[in-house]
């Protein structure tokens, strides 16, 4: 085989990978803190690829709506939980994350939505609709069933992952769509051409895990999340909330699936229903980590990418089947490493 | 009366078996009171659901407000704090961070004087302030767990059990702090299997049999009743004798 054929495929695997990484990291972050398998990962990187594709056509997207929509539902069983102490100061904040946060964004999306709006405004306002959108599906539909097991969390995953995916195709069609590369530079080293998109994906990529990893490793809030992946119990009695770890939980992870779509979307065309493999592909990532291990996870999400990459090229009808073969070896060593694993209960 | 915690008439039950059954108790502001009981008797499920981790029924009274419908969190947010059985640290963070969670909830002013003051109440702690939790001795995770939930500057800490496990020596050193405590004015309410350490440093006591309060008195009282003497002192001199 030919030395340029197979960095350029070893240089594609690794852009993808390192999607696949984000992905996987926060699917472990999520279930970790959450004990919720997240399914609709891939609505969020829908979302935030088709909302930042039809900002750069100048409309305003669905998703604003779908947003406020939700705040408003999200009020709803905010004011039902708080029914025996109505606080004034505690409704005020419902009411400021609920209504306030999706209606300023859906007024700022309306008010810069335009063809001529910089790229970077859409990114921005992408980022914070898709962000709008996990919260408010944590609130509505796993912080009341946050005690039940991980079964029933991971039904309820499954539902919302159809929910939202039905709520894609309202939004944006059927029909794909593209977006603007975040750059159009392009540097070529020897045989091999890095384009301003790829470029950014690397560094967007190692620029998260650095965030992320100052963030849980020195705020307060990141060790208060840590706190309550490693001990739920302990952080109630410390009074950590665990609606709040979880909250926190689903906005980074429905951030860090709009970066990802974002960044995939000049790359290639994105359906509705696009997402979902591509989150699944990160879900393979976080099981070969065991759901438990980030730096596992980040190196697997790579393998993956270069599996995949080397598959399309060789074998592109199997490419999928190669891939999420990959997992199978995997479960049958864990299964025999750790023999018959209770669910924990707490 | 303003106790600071009143539990009234307060029964708790897994399904339908109560373990605990109409229990009524007072701690006062700057007191240390212990619950005494054998083994099953009730005393962690009674810990328990005045924490908010159990459901119960009856009333529980905390500063002069009801909190018996309150969370956890909320209870922790009024000053009431509790030191579980099992510990519940967080295993794979420092001691420092287990500390610093401790002060969620408080300012970190505060949260600076806090961790002075569980340092110089617990030396080792500072020593091992870069140690990940699950790695320190039975001893060191006790103190860490009294220390995460001074941490929060409690008006009550409940303490259940805190020298199970643990060497005479290092319970010694437990007791002694507890009563430290009181000199800097935390109320603590102490369930312990060592009867006769608990009576000596506590104020008053209640005796738990079957899910029930069979006893109340001050300590001196309890420590002189012959039938407590039969069957909880008595017991540990025994047991002692045998080692
Ligand atoms: N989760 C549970 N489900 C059912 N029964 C329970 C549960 N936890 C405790 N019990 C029962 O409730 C009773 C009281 O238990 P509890 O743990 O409160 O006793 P205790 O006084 O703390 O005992 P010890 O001194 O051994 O810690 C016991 O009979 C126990 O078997
Ligand atoms: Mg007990």
């Amino acid at each position: 085989m030919n030395t340029t054929i197979l960095l350029f495929l070893l240089q594609d695997g690794i852009t993808t990978g390192a999607i696949y990484a984000l992905l996987g990291l926060s699917l472990v972050l999520v279930f970790a803190v959450t004990r919720v398998i997240l399914i609709p990962q891939g609505e969020f990187i829908t979302y935030g690829a088709l909302t930042y594709a039809t900002l750069a056509t100048g409309n305003v997207p669905g998703t604003a709506r779908l947003a406020l929509a939700m705040g408003v539902v999200a009020f709803g069983f905010d004011l039902f939980a708080a029914r025996k102490s109505l606080h004034a100061r505690r409704i005020l904040r419902a009411a400021a994350v609920d209504l306030g946060f999706p209606l300023a964004v859906l007024g700022l999306t309306m008010a810069l939505a335009g063809s001529h709006t910089p790229i970077a405004v859409n990114i921005a306002l992408s980022l914070l609709i898709v962000a709008a959108i996990g919260l408010f599906l944590y609130r509505i539909a796993f912080q009341p069933i946050a005690h039940t097991s991980v079964l029933v969390l991971l039904i309820a995953s499954v539902g919302c992952h159809l929910a939202l995916q039905g709520f894609g195709l309202v939004f944006f069609g059927a029909e794909g769509l593209r977006g603007p590369t975040v750059s159009d530079a392009a540097v070529t080293i020897g045989s091999l051409r890095f384009t301003g998109q790829s470029i950014a994906v690397y560094a967007i990529t190692i620029a998260l895990i650095v965030a992320l990893w100052l963030f849980f490793g020195f705020t307060l809030y990141g060790k208060a999340l840590r706190a309550t992946a490693v001990n739920r119990l302990g952080a109630r009695l410390v009074g950590i909330r665990t609606s709040l770890s979880g909250q926190i939980a689903f906005l980074l992870a429905s951030v860090i699936g709009a970066i990802s779509g974002i960044l995939i979307v000049p790359i290639t065309t994105l359906y509705y229903d696009t997402g979902f493999l591509i989150g699944l592909k990160g879900f393979v990532a976080a099981i070969i980590g065991g759901l438990v291990s980030y730096p596992l996870t980040a190196v697997a999400a790579l393998v993956v990418g270069t599996v995949e990459a080397f598959s399309s090229f060789y074998a592109s009808n199997y490419k999928e089947v190669i891939v999420f073969t990959l997992i199978l070896p995997v479960l049958v060593l864990r299964s025999l490493a750790a023999p018959a694993v209770e669910e924990e209960k707490d | 009366m303003s106790a600071l915690l009143q539990v009234t008439d307060v029964s708790v039950a897994y399904g339908k078996v109560e373990a605990v059954r109409a229990v009524t108790l007072a701690v006062a502001a700057n007191e240390i009171v212990t619950i005494i009981g054998a083994n099953g008797a009730g005393k962690t499920t009674l810990l328990n659901a005045v924490m908010g981790i159990l459901p119960l029924k009856g009333d529980v009274a905390f500063a002069g407000e009801s909190i018996a419908r309150h969370d956890i969190e909320d209870r922790v947010a009024a000053g009431l704090s509790l030191v579980p059985e099992h510990r519940e640290l967080f295993a794979t963070m420092t001691v420092e961070d287990n500390l610093q969670l401790g002060a969620f909830r408080i300012v970190k002013a505060v949260a600076a004087q806090s961790f002075e003051r569980v340092y110089s109440l617990f030396p080792k702690l500072k020593e091992r302030r870069s140690q990940l939790a699950g790695t320190l001795s039975g001893g060191e995770q006790q103190m860490l767990a009294m220390g995460r939930a001074l941490m929060g500057a409690p008006k009550l800490l409940m303490l259940d059990e805190p020298s199970l496990g643990l060497a005479p020596i290092i319970v010694a050193d437990i007791f002694r702090t507890v009563s430290e405590l009181k000199a800097a004015g935390v109320s603590v309410l102490l369930v312990e299997q060592n009867a006769k350490a608990a009576l000596r440093i506590a104020d008053r006591a209640y005796v738990m049999e079957l899910g029930e309060f069979v006893l109340d008195g001050t300590a001196s009282e309890i420590a002189a009743n012959a039938q407590v003497e039969a069957s909880y002192l008595g017991f540990s001199h025994a047991e002692k004798g045998a080692v």
